[in-house]
């Protein structure tokens, strides 16, 4: 029992490092994000070279983010990777039917504003969070 | 399916932090399988089955029509 425990501290302190890791590559992105959405504005006046590199740099960063999300699924229990994965499932559907009948609403003109990209992912964000309580409630 | 770890974690005094631990998952996931709300994976069914050194089939009994 006592070896197992030591590969449980392992096996935590691992799963709080992932954690840690998740959250810094997901300010870092989300840093460079608004960097490029308002840097061309405030900062580097429209400079096309800039805003391209700043670009760049927020996907490549967003690539991080993915793969940390990645290895930080791995470091959870099968019950937490199950919630996690239904809930993505989940998010993922209701994104794509959300989004596009969200389109057809702008291009058919039923609604008189257009459709934003940030919308779609205020939805799906909003969609994952919410699965995920109501799966961690109902296994509590 | 139904199983019978609170007992067999009653018998050795274990609480469910101290199963959790020793299964490397969290506390809820104990809790979860103990109150039948979810059915481990097979590894982990035989992890169980290596820490109580029992069959699979002693620790859990499957139900024609349970989940």
């Amino acid at each position: 029992m006592e070896k197992q425990m030591t590969k449980t501290t392992d096996w935590k302190s691992k799963m709080n490092q992932q954690t840690i890791s998740l959250a810094k590559w997901t300010f870092a992105w989300v840093l460079t994000i608004a960097l490029a959405t308002f840097g061309p504005t405030f900062i580097w006046e429209s400079n096309a070279w800039i805003s391209f590199t700043a670009i760049l740099i927020s996907f490549g960063i967003g690539l991080g983010m993915i793969l940390a999300n990645i290895r930080h699924l791995n470091t959870q229990d099968e019950l937490m990777r199950r919630i996690h994965l239904e809930s993505m499932g989940l998010s993922l559907g209701i994104g794509v039917v959300g989004g596009l009948s969200y389109s057809m609403l702008d291009s058919s003109n039923v609604i008189s504003s257009n459709a934003e990209i940030g919308h779609l992912v205020m939805l799906m964000a909003i969609t994952y969070l919410i699965s995920v309580i109501l799966k961690v409630k109902k296994y509590k | 399916m139904k199983n019978k770890l609170k007992v067999l974690r009653a018998e050795r005094d274990w609480t469910q932090a101290d199963l959790a631990d020793a299964l490397e998952v969290s506390r809820q996931t104990v809790n979860a399988i103990e109150t039948g709300k979810y059915d481990p994976s097979l590894p982990l069914a035989f992890k169980l089955s290596r820490l109580f050194k029992l069959t699979i089939e002693e620790i859990f009994e499957y139900e024609e029509n349970g989940s």
